[in-house]
């Protein structure tokens, strides 16, 4: 046992060492791609309209924008290097701290829409892969085929207007809490969380309710490829011989179901999974911008269209980071389900 | 196509009806982007406040917005503009990925390791993000989103041909040709890529449908295609200011539009693949 989570550290190792050179390029790139962007930032951020020409060069030199590109990008990479990813011109602060405020946001509502995503996908797919060919397959079918042709701000206004002006139960679809709300002390800034340790229930009832419409319309749109995925997997899981001997002993039919089929059928739906993750990172803009979630993504928005340049970077640099993670998450886990894996 | 190949994709469809609903679906489609301005009941432009934000009637079947423009009309004519941008871009990043894809897969080496490298950088954003940085960047042009779509499907072309054609670049009539005296050149562009082809039609249906959502939602957050014109993102983005006081339709109608192309470019792409190769079906 210890040697297989050694070898699946020391696969992860290597994975995250050949993921770097992406990582550099994506922070070329994105610098790159932000020098290009229409509109001097500094006239942008200069006090006014009738800015006197020396003050805005004064910002241009505060901002660095006066050296060759060439130049601004070797300060750029040594910056990041030391951990800094500049001032963000728009709310004045470090974009490592407006990043760190929001990040938590944006992973609360991704994970959550995740676990909603994985915990009805996966039953779907078994369900579906038990009777092949049933109502119950076509149903799922259906359902699938009809999920990932909503896009994610459609579904998440359509569930406001059911659930928030036709039925009442949801609250004001903006934000994460109440703005007359008290906030829990922050200790992990997931407020599901900090609600629980501060044993305020009532508030992690309201912060749950706020989180419910956003998640939801999130994991709408990737049940689909994950039940497809659990379907086709088990079909495969299912017809094999250690099920046929399985059921031939006379096991009961759930643990032939969940502990042999269902263990070697959750290879695929990890990896799926884990692109489904890095999809719902990009669905977040739109997540955020519908349901005035305070996080990254909407941060990022707002400063792309002040051409604010660092908030963006980091924004991006951020996501390929998180990607980069969630793909070593997704290793090990392979290297759990499936001890195999680690020896080749 | 053969007598052959009509049967036995006549066979596919009693199995698989869907595959023909999807075929009309698009063909709908396509009529109604070409007649669109021809065949709208109100102009999708002009303004008539005092209709405005009308629920939907005999007289305005979608209802109308908050500018008293017919939902309807405007529905229909932004099918030219929403399709044309998916196709232009999938078209776009077909015609470059394939040939790329396909000279990577049939020399391999040392440019295949650089362009799987620039794709590994490509994939490793969250496309979504990397299309609202480049439109951001590029200008927000109706052009541009088509660009920005086209380089996030880029990658998938790329590395869909460069397999296809790498498990082929050994087979015997790849040999045959050459020893017939084509050139490299020739080899790819009239033997490999054609095989290449049907499989790769699938990806560009499905990848039509995923275009179709990329566009409107970058128009939904404002990059891209600007009020007042007509464009399905845009009217959602517009309708969702009124959603929470009730007024449905300008989100329903234009979010319906959306599914329904998407779908139905989903379904061909089933539906094809199916025909090309039944036993990929899951």
């Amino acid at each position: 046992m210890m040697v297989a989570f050694g070898a699946t550290i020391m696969r992860a190792g290597r994975r995250f060492l050949s993921s770097l050179p992406a990582l550099f390029g994506v922070l070329v790139f994105t610098f790159l791609l932000m020098r290009v962007l229409p509109g001097d930032p500094a006239v942008f951020f200069a006090s006014g309209p009738n800015a006197g020409k020396e003050e805005i060069e004064t910002i241009r030199k505060q901002m660095g924008l006066n050296k060759p590109v060439p130049e601004q990008l070797m300060l750029y990479l040594y910056d990041v290097g030391r951990g800094n990813l500049g001032r963000s011109m728009m709310t004045g602060q470090l974009v490592t701290t407006d990043l760190r405020q929001r990040l938590p946001a944006s992973l609360e509502l991704t994970f959550t829409a995740l676990l909603i995503a994985v915990v009805s996908a996966v039953p779907l797919g078994v369900l579906a892969a038990l009777k092949p060919g049933s109502v119950t397959d076509h149903g799922v079918r259906l359902f699938c085929a009809l999920g990932v042709c909503v896009p994610t701000f459609v579904s998440g206004l359509l569930l406001i207007y059911v659930f928030y002006y036709l039925l009442g139960l949801a609250p004001d679809p903006t934000g994460r809490v109440d703005i007359f709300a008290s906030l829990p002390p922050s200790r992990t800034g997931f407020l599901l969380i900090d609600f629980l340790l501060a044993g305020d229930i009532e508030g992690w009832w309201a912060a749950f309710r706020q989180l419910i419409l956003p998640a939801v319309s999130m994991a709408l749109f990737v049940v689909a490829p994950l039940a497809r995925i659990t379907r086709a997997s088990m079909l495969v899981s299912l017809g094999s011989d250690f099920v046929r001997t399985a059921r031939s002993v006379g096991l009961p039919w759930w643990r032939v179901v969940v502990t042999y089929a269902l263990r070697n059928a959750i290879l695929p739906v990890i990896t799926i999974a884990g692109i489904v993750f890095s999809t719902m990172l990009g669905a977040n803009v739109l997540v955020e911008k519908v349901f005035s979630w305070p996080g990254v993504a909407s941060y990022a928005l707002d400063a792309l269209l002040a051409s604010d340049y660092a908030p963006v970077q980091g924004f991006v640099l951020l996501m390929a980071s998180v990607f980069v993670i969630v793909n070593l998450v997704v290793d090990v886990l392979y290297g759990i389900a499936d001890p195999r894996v680690t020896i080749s | 196509m053969t007598g052959a190949t009509l049967r036995h994709a006549g066979w596919i469809l009693r199995g698989n009806p869907l595959t023909g609903v999807a075929a009309a679906g698009i063909f709908l489609l396509m009529a109604v982007a070409m007649l669109g301005p021809l065949i709208v009941p109100y102009d999708p432009i002009v303004s008539d406040v005092p209709q405005a934000l009308m629920p939907p009637s005999a007289a305005h079947i979608a209802g109308t917005d908050q500018l008293g423009r017919d939902v309807f009309s405007r529905l229909i004519v932004a099918a030219r503009l929403d399709l044309a941008i998916a196709i232009s871009a999938v078209g776009i990043s077909f015609a470059i990925g394939a040939v790329i894809g396909a000279i990577c897969g049939y020399t391999g080496g040392r440019l295949d390791r650089a362009v799987g490298r620039f794709v590994d950088v490509l994939m490793a954003f969250p496309l979504f993000v990397l299309a609202m940085a480049m439109v951001a960047a590029l200008g927000n042009r109706v052009e541009n989103i088509i660009i920005a779509t086209a380089i996030i499907n880029l990658p998938f072309y790329i590395r869909f041909a460069r397999a296809e054609v790498n498990i082929r670049r050994n087979v015997g009539w790849v040999e045959a040709a050459r020893a017939c005296g084509d050139s490299h050149i020739s080899v790819v562009l009239r033997f490999l890529l054609p095989n290449v082809l049907p499989a790769m039609a699938v990806q560009m249906s499905l990848n039509l449908g995923w275009a179709i959502l990329n566009a409107a939602g970058l128009s939904f957050i404002g990059l891209g295609v600007k009020p007042p014109t007509p464009e399905w993102g845009i009217m959602v983005a517009e309708g969702a200011r009124f959603i929470s006081t009730g007024k449905w339709w300008l989100v329903a109608f234009p979010g319906l539009a959306l599914m329904l192309a998407v779908l139905s470019f989903n379904l061909l792409g089933d539906g094809i693949r199916d025909i090309l190769d039944p036993r990929m079906r899951t």
